[in-house]
């Protein structure tokens, strides 16, 4: 068992398909919020595989795109102060904040460095005690873990030339907002796999039990995908809304438990501002007075430079799934991957970046 | 950005592993999964090991899913 091959054969692929097929007798909308789903779907055709009447439409999954522009501007800014070297995911480079991008400012002098682990991040403030290292802290609860035990490493090191500049958002609140928005309409969630790993099945019961949509947690390789939106059909025709898990390799009904112990340490949930959704309560993470000291944003006070509106982006839409890629008028033309407007396709996990990639022209 | 790996555990070193999958090696952080085994698959996201795979469950899905070929 080698856990990615053997969920890659095509005949099993059709046989699925053939099975929702013959389920799937009314219009549904499976919504996924999670970048890594965005791109699995497109790579592998899983839409050319489905019957006419089941809409597939992303939401707000990838964290690199629901990032406010206002922090982007004020990451990009912190860059600029003296002795500053920046460590960020290589995929927040090239989104564009309302002025510039951290490529673009790296092309102009500034010290940016792409690291694979935030705990990269604490290895260049260990061997660069001049400098003031500051991560930009991204991602949901799959890479929440990852950012507090970072955080706990700093802390242990004694090291005052670290900080991080706090970005993680939490997706059962965005599901919930998502949920009960009638415009949208969506029958059923494709729930993310890996941040399911760590928060497990239970943390999406008042979606599928308070709003009637059922939730299946889904692997990423194609037959994990075809599997749950099968399960997902199942239940809807059978008046079912329960939390599913397709991923059980993987998730279980608790989670990680040291992990989300690890991050309720050092973290704690406040108001976050969502591109596209705008504000959702209790759906991003701030530190924790014990370890308030790592916060970059004590670092900027108060030359915050307000954010410009870029007008023809619809990135806003996109992100809780009201148009397509292909429906924004930019898409293509004006908006590209060599000269991208918004976060969806720069993002490799964007919606527009998994459509121009993957869809036959 | 919820990109993890499946990745075979080679050794363990307190809290640390050297792991390999595709002929890629690397050392990630194990804190996460407590007694984790040499010869175990694990989830590697970020440079830190998030869950361990188990492969009882993973057959069953194959499982599961070949019967509907019947």
């Amino acid at each position: 068992m080698r856990y990615v091959d053997e969920f890659r054969n095509s005949t099993l692929a059709q046989n699925i398909a053939e099975h929702i097929k013959a389920v799937a007798t009314q219009p549904l909308k499976l919504m996924e919020v999670c970048g890594t789903h965005t791109m699995a779907i497109a790579k592998y055709g899983i839409k050319n595989l489905l019957p006419a009447n089941i809409k597939l439409i992303s939401g707000p999954g990838c964290p690199v795109c629901v990032t406010p522009q206002a922090l982007i501007d004020s990451f990009i800014q912190l860059g600029r102060l003296p002795n500053v070297t920046l460590a960020t995911f290589g995929d927040m480079m090239k989104v564009p904040g309302s002025r510039t991008t951290l490529e673009a400012e790296r092309a102009r002098g500034a010290d940016i460095r792409v690291v694979y682990s935030p705990l990269d991040a604490v290895k260049l403030a260990q061997e660069n005690h001049n400098k003031q290292v500051i991560f930009f802290g991204i991602g949901f609860e799959t890479t929440a873990p990852a950012i507090a035990l970072t955080i706990k490493e700093a802390m242990d090191l004694g090291l005052s030339n670290f900080y991080v500049l706090p970005a993680n958002k939490l997706i059962p609140p965005a599901m919930m907002a998502l949920a009960g928005d009638s415009e949208i309409g969506i029958n059923g969630f494709i729930c993310p796999g890996h941040v399911s790993t760590i928060i497990g099945s239970a943390a999406y019961e008042s979606i599928a039990h308070g709003c009637g949509i059922p939730c299946v947690i889904s692997g990423f390789e194609p037959l994990d995908i075809l599997q749950s939106i099968l399960m997902l059909v199942m239940q809807i025709t059978e008046g079912r809304s329960n939390v599913e898990i397709q991923y059980s390799r993987a998730v279980n009904k608790e989670g990680n438990r040291e992990a989300m112990e690890c991050v309720n340490e050092v973290f704690e949930p406040c108001d976050a501002e969502w591109r596209g959704l705008g504000m959702l309560p209790n759906s991003g993470l701030r530190l924790r007075p014990q370890y308030a000291r790592f916060d970059a944003a004590q670092l900027l006070g108060d030359c915050m430079q307000k954010p410009l509106d870029n007008g023809v982006c619809e990135c806003g839409l996109i992100l809780k799934g009201l148009k397509a890629p292909l429906e924004c008028r930019a898409f293509g033309r004006e908006c590209t991957p060599e000269h991208p407007l918004g976060p969806c396709m720069v993002s490799t996990e964007g919606a527009c970046s998994a459509e121009y990639r993957y869809t036959v022209r | 950005m919820c990109l993890a790996v499946p990745m075979k555990v080679i050794e363990i070193n307190g809290n640390t592993a050297q792991v390999e999958q595709h002929g890629v090696s690397r050392k990630v952080r194990i804190d996460f999964i407590p007694n984790v085994q040499v010869g175990d698959y694990v989830l590697i996201h970020a440079g830190i090991a998030i869950e361990r795979l188990k492969s009882e469950e993973a057959e069953e899905t194959l499982k599961i899913i070949k019967a509907l070929t019947e």
